[in-house]
C-alpha cells in the first residue's frame, strides 16, 4: 500500500499505522513523523493556521516524492497525508508513516519525504496572529536540507 | 491556456485564474510573463520575477525557459511553505 491524501478532515494516527502494518505484514519498523500547528513563533501567539493548496498538483508532488523514497530505500508500504484548510494550533497538518524491514531505512525515507514535500509541494501556510494575517516565508534551512539528498 | 495563481502570488495580482488566448510568438514562459506584463502592466513583471516566484507547465514545477502551448496549463506561486 502507497497512499496519499491531501484533506481537510483530520486523521487518527494510529488507524494509519494499523492499516501499515496490515499490508506490511512481519514488517520489522514503522517509523513516523506528524507535523503540528505551532502555539506561537518568534513573533507571538498564532492564532490559526491556513493551508491553501493547488488541487490539480499537491497529490501529484506528493506521489512524485512518494515514488522517489520508493527507489532510494526498501520501503514495504508507505501512507502521506496532508491536510488543508483552517487549523488550530495544536491541530496535525501531516503525516508521514512508512513501514520497512529496518529502521534505518524507515528514518531515512521520513526524513527524504518530509525534505522534499516542504520544497516541492504546493502548499503554502498564512498564520493568523494577534497582529493580523501573514504569509509564512520559505526558509533556507528547508531548501539546503532537501539539496543534501542530491549528492 | 488556464494560468493560475496561488498564495501571495494570487493576492498581489488580484486574480487566481486567467484564461489567456495565446498568440504563436508566445513559445515560452518567459514569453507568457513579458506577454502578461505587456498586457496588464509593469506590476505583473515585479510579482511574476522568476527570482521569486515558481513555475509549473501541467503540474510540474519548471523554469522560465521551459516551452508552452495553448493546451497546458500554467501555475506561478510563491516558494512552498507546507509541511
Amino acid at each position: 500500500m502507497f497512499e496519499v491524501q491531501v484533506q481537510t478532515e483530520d486523521f487518527c494516527v494510529q488507524e494509519v499505522l494499523d492499516g501499515l502494518l496490515r499490508h506490511a505484514p512481519g514488517v520489522g519498523a514503522v517509523t513516523h513523523f506528524i507535523g503540528i500547528v505551532r502555539e506561537q513563533d518568534a513573533t507571538g501567539p498564532i492564532l490559526e493556521m491556513h493551508l491553501e493548496h493547488y488541487p490539480a498538483m499537491s497529490r501529484k508532488a506528493l506521489g512524485q516524492i512518494l515514488d522517489e523514497a520508493q527507489e532510494r530505500w526498501p520501503i514495504r508500504a508507505a501512507v502521506v497525508i496532508h491536510r488543508v484548510g483552517s487549523l488550530k494550533p495544536g491541530e496535525q497538518i501531516v503525516l508521514v508513516a512508512v513501514a520497512t524491514d529496518h529502521r534505518g531505512d524507515g528514518f531515512a525515507a521520513c526524513e527524504y519525504l518530509m525534505d522534499q514535500l516542504k520544497t516541492r509541494a504546493p502548499f503554502w501556510k498564512k498564520e493568523t496572529t494577534p497582529g493580523g494575517a501573514r504569509w509564512v516565508q520559505a526558509r533556507q534551512s528547508d531548501e539546503r536540507a532537501a539539496a543534501r539528498w542530491d549528492s | 491556456m488556464k494560468v493560475l495563481f496561488f498564495a501571495q502570488v494570487r493576492e498581489a495580482l488580484g486574480h487566481s485564474v486567467l484564461d489567456v488566448d495565446l498568440p504563436e510568438d508566445v513559445r515560452t514562459v518567459d514569453a507568457l510573463v513579458r506577454y502578461c506584463v505587456a498586457a496588464f502592466g509593469e506590476q505583473w513583471g515585479h510579482v511574476l520575477d522568476e527570482r521569486r516566484v515558481l513555475v509549473a507547465v501541467n503540474q510540474e514545477i519548471v523554469n522560465y525557459l521551459a516551452p508552452i502551448s495553448n493546451a497546458d496549463e500554467v501555475a506561478f506561486f510563491p516558494p512552498v511553505t507546507g509541511g
